[in-house]
């Protein structure tokens, strides 16, 4: 489990978090939403360390991450996946040196124990075919799908996911959804993803945390953002002439 | 405002050198980053640098020949100009500025596209110390940059031995006497002192003006503009101060 404490950040004078305090659970896909400019990915970066909050707390399973030495950082970053918007795959290297890189970087396991390692993961996230291929010889979809088996090959306890669909169709996104929820259940991972993609929330929201400028706004499950009189909450969800329709065919049904 | 400018900036450089030695990359890691490194620094290095050393140290040759006009000064005068050109400035200094364009856009825009396209941060945000295991294979890759700037030297030479006998503005015997004229061997000392400085400088300016630019493709191009301008500027720099203090104190 993932605890924010009133976490506080500025940037030029500017304040873009203004105090959010909420809890990402373990085993449970917890998604951060909001319009652009909310401070989802600032707090994103707090929660993987890149930013560091004026105030307020950070912990992982009780570790604050503010109070831990650089030696208990690294070791608690080696327990970190993160999915990059844009993939962040390694240029020069193959899809499966990409996915082997963290193991040969932060374990002692031998070539055929890495190789092993590396084979399941990418079978696992259905990419059997590429392993040889360069980041640039394959689709966006299939590069998503390599930065995820990159982010659990080392069995992470937290999965950060920066808009995961991003540039993707609604197909290959409902897949990459369903590969992360299915990911986080079955080892068991605190899984935070950053998205403004409705469809994820419906699909994945376990948890769901709605940020409207640098404030925690509402907070609560796919079931129940359909259903919040929260004017800043309706006026996200509703913005999209889809859901409007949904809303007003569901009214007159009613 | 813009000296403060430059002085925050040469702060930040001097503390990147020190993190560049911080919580080094495993050495089986290492290992293979550094190879990487010398095929794509020095080995890619060596076909422009050997054409161009020959073909100036030929011209260098010819243009002395041409120059000495006076049948009182011996001909052999052109080996001692040709070999001390290309000894004491062409082959160090030239090579690296040429080398701060080649090798340094490279390195600028190999980094700045990792640090546009998040592979940067991603490095970071799996506890990978990014600057050490970007910046310091390089280093270790330019320390045989001695190795391509001592090829510069000796198909200098060689360009200027046969673009002077050949062109017929000498015999191979007086070439031959005018490079082992007056030698001074501290003047080779001198030559690969400076090339090793000049080889960090190569490895971490752009290095520098990669890892910390901000924006998209476009800035990457910007930077490894500004990355060659500073490391000609800094290598020229170190030249002067380096030829002071060890030739002319």
């Amino acid at each position: 489990m993932i605890e924010v404490k009133n976490v506080k950040k500025s940037f030029n004078g500017v304040e873009v978090l203004k105090g959010i305090s909420t809890t990402f659970e373990t085993g449970k896909t917890n998604l951060i939403i909001g319009q652009s400019g909310s401070g989802k990915t600032v707090l994103l970066k707090s929660l993987l360390g890149i930013h560091t909050p004026d105030s307020g707390t950070i912990s992982f399973d009780g570790r604050i991450y503010s109070e831990l030495t650089d030696d208990e950082r690294r070791d608690l970053r080696t327990e970190i996946g993160m999915v990059f918007q844009g993939s962040a795959l390694f240029d020069s290297m193959t899809v499966e040196e990409n996915v082997a890189f963290p193991l040969k970087m932060f374990t002692n396991k031998t070539i055929a124990e890495i190789k092993e390692r590396v084979d399941f993961v990418i079978d696992r996230v259905h990419l059997e075919n590429a392993h040889t291929k360069k980041p640039s010889e394959i689709s966006g979809g299939m590069q998503k799908r390599v930065a995820i088996a990159r982010a659990i090959v080392n069995n992470p306890k937290y999965l950060f996911c920066d808009e995961p669909n991003s540039g993707l169709d609604p197909k290959t996104s409902i897949v990459i959804d369903n590969l992360i929820q299915e990911i986080t259940e079955e080892y068991n991972i605190t899984t935070v993803i950053n998205t403004h993609d409705m469809n994820s929330v419906m699909e994945i929201g376990e948890k769901i945390v709605f940020l409207k400028q640098g404030v925690l706004a509402w907070e609560g499950s796919k079931r129940e953002i359909f259903k919040t009189d929260n004017a800043a909450v309706t006026d996200f969800v509703y913005s999209s002439n889809l859901f409007k329709k949904i809303r007003e065919a569901q009214n007159k049904e009613v | 405002m813009m000296l403060v400018r430059y002085l925050s900036q040469i702060g930040k450089y001097f503390i990147m050198l020190a993190e560049i030695f911080k919580k080094p990359t495993k050495w089986s890691v290492m290992r293979g980053l550094v190879f990487k490194e010398i095929d794509d620094l020095i080995i890619d290095s060596l076909g422009i640098v050997s054409f161009i050393s020959f073909f100036v140290g030929g011209v260098v040759s010819i243009q002395t020949a041409l120059n000495l006009t006076n049948p009182l000064i011996p001909k052999y005068l052109i080996g001692f100009a040709t070999r001390q050109s290309v000894v004491l400035e062409f082959a160090p200094t030239f090579i690296s500025i040429i080398m701060a364009g080649k090798m340094g856009s490279f390195i600028t825009s190999s980094i700045g596209t990792m640090r546009v396209t998040e592979q940067i941060d991603a490095l970071e945000v799996m506890g990978v110390n990014s600057l050490n295991y970007l910046v310091f294979p390089k280093l270790i890759a330019l320390l045989l940059f001695p190795f391509v700037i001592g090829i510069a030297m000796f198909l200098g030479i060689l360009g200027g031995w046969l673009g002077g006998v050949y062109g017929g503005f000498l015999s191979s015997s007086e070439f031959i006497q005018g490079l082992q004229s007056e030698f001074v061997p501290f003047h080779i000392v001198y030559a690969f002192i400076k090339t090793v400085i000049f080889a960090l400088i190569l490895a971490t300016i752009p290095s520098f003006h990669g890892y910390y630019m901000k924006g998209g493709a476009l800035e990457v191009g910007k930077a490894s503009t500004v990355s060659f301008v500073w490391t000609s500027v800094i290598i020229i720099l170190a030249n002067y101060i380096l030829t002071q203090l060890l030739l002319a104190s």
